[in-house]
């Protein structure tokens, strides 16, 4: 088929999708005509019932705690895929030796200023994600562009930690089956799976909101691990520095 | 103007699944793809808008001030991880393909063998 032709299928297309489009907006309800119920009804029980004074926090980790399980578990797998995609060159191909700094002083003043403020943003949406706007996903993805931040304006020596697997795999393992002894803890107590347990506190505080804030720090450490294991994988892929225990294999 | 957010979604949509089918490049491709997805997002966020409504947290905010709907920001959250995964295993497909076949544009890529 000619790219013409191609292109003459796609336009008729997207304006058959564009005409449905029209037809389903003006089937909906104006914007900010809200019909509920649903928000309506958690915006007035997440906080009384579960102290948890950011209800979209109280969304994800209580009221459909279990979905918020299996969108850790896709990141997981999503590792894991990359993983075995990638794996079986990175040993064996010999790459390109990163050893190039940024000589501009400026860019890595600023740069590495900027690692810490972007570990202290994502720390902040990490521990107070379930009181003000943030949670662990967000801070967890924060975080781990900070510390990538820290391989592009430093060399791969300081970086080495952070695409350690065998150093990030427990992490990995600590979040997500954290998330999951948390939900089997409630189980065995005798009540409902990722029902919240551990004393709900005071609303606005650190320590409130119950198994929340525990599954909020589970995710955070997936999250924060699963992007870093992620960019190791690419970065391997790409620029593998000779070092002496990789040279002999 | 009522309808404007939902318009704006269909368009994000609908330009990014033009992108995908003229990518002459799976990175291009890739970036494309994550354009289509945002526009759940933005429609998504426009469905749980209710009229002066202000963002469902409530510290310093009195329980029972109009807010906006919080399920579908929790989705949206769960529409990014997606987003993110996904883009995650093309770009690796992506660098395989160009391992394999020495280029990165899908026309070129002739022999895909099983």
């Amino acid at each position: 088929m000619s790219r013409q032709v191609r292109l003459l299928l796609l336009g008729s297309g997207l304006l058959g999708l564009g005409a449905l489009f029209a037809w389903a907006i003006a089937g909906l309800p104006a914007f900010g005509d809200y019909q509920g119920p649903y928000g309506f009804v958690l915006n007035r029980i997440v906080l009384p019932l579960r102290h948890t004074t950011n209800v979209v926090m109280g969304t994800n980790f209580d009221v459909r705690g279990l979905d918020t399980m299996g969108e850790e578990f896709i990141l997981y797998a999503s590792v894991v895929g990359v993983t075995l995609l990638l794996r079986d060159e990175t040993r064996t191909r010999l790459a390109e030796r990163r050893t190039r700094r940024f000589r501009d002083d400026t860019v890595r003043l600023v740069g590495v200023a900027m690692v810490g403020a972007g570990l202290l943003i994502g720390l902040w949406l990490m521990a107070f994600g379930y009181i003000t706007p943030g949670g662990g996903f967000q801070g967890g993805v924060v975080t781990a562009g900070a510390i990538v931040l820290l391989y592009l304006v430093g060399n791969h020596r300081d970086y080495r930690p952070f695409r350690n697997e065998h150093l990030l795999d427990p992490f990995e393992a600590v979040g997500a089956g954290g998330y999951v002894i948390v939900g089997l803890a409630a189980l065995a107590s005798g009540t409902a799976f990722l029902a919240n347990l551990f004393g709900l506190g005071t609303p606005g505080m650190l320590r409130s909101s119950g198994s929340i804030a525990i599954l909020n720090w589970a995710s955070a450490i997936a999250v924060t691990v699963a992007m870093l294991l992620l960019f190791a994988e690419f970065l391997e892929t790409y620029v593998v520095p000779l070092e002496p225990e990789d040279a002999g294999s | 103007m009522s309808y404007l957010p939902f318009a704006v979604a269909a368009w994000i949509c609908l330009v990014g699944i033009a992108g995908i089918a003229t990518s002459r490049n799976l990175i291009h491709l890739a970036i494309c793809l994550t354009v289509t997805q945002s526009s759940s997002y933005v429609l998504l966020l426009s469905v749980g808008y209710v009229k002066h409504g202000k963002a469902p947290i409530f510290i310093g905010t009195k329980l029972g001030t109009t807010a906006v709907d919080p399920v579908v920001q929790a989705l949206t959250l769960t529409d990014i991880v997606v987003s993110v995964v996904v883009i995650a295993l093309i770009l690796a497909l992506a660098l395989d393909a160009h391992r394999l076949s020495g280029t990165v544009d899908p026309d070129q890529i002739t022999d895909i063998a099983g």
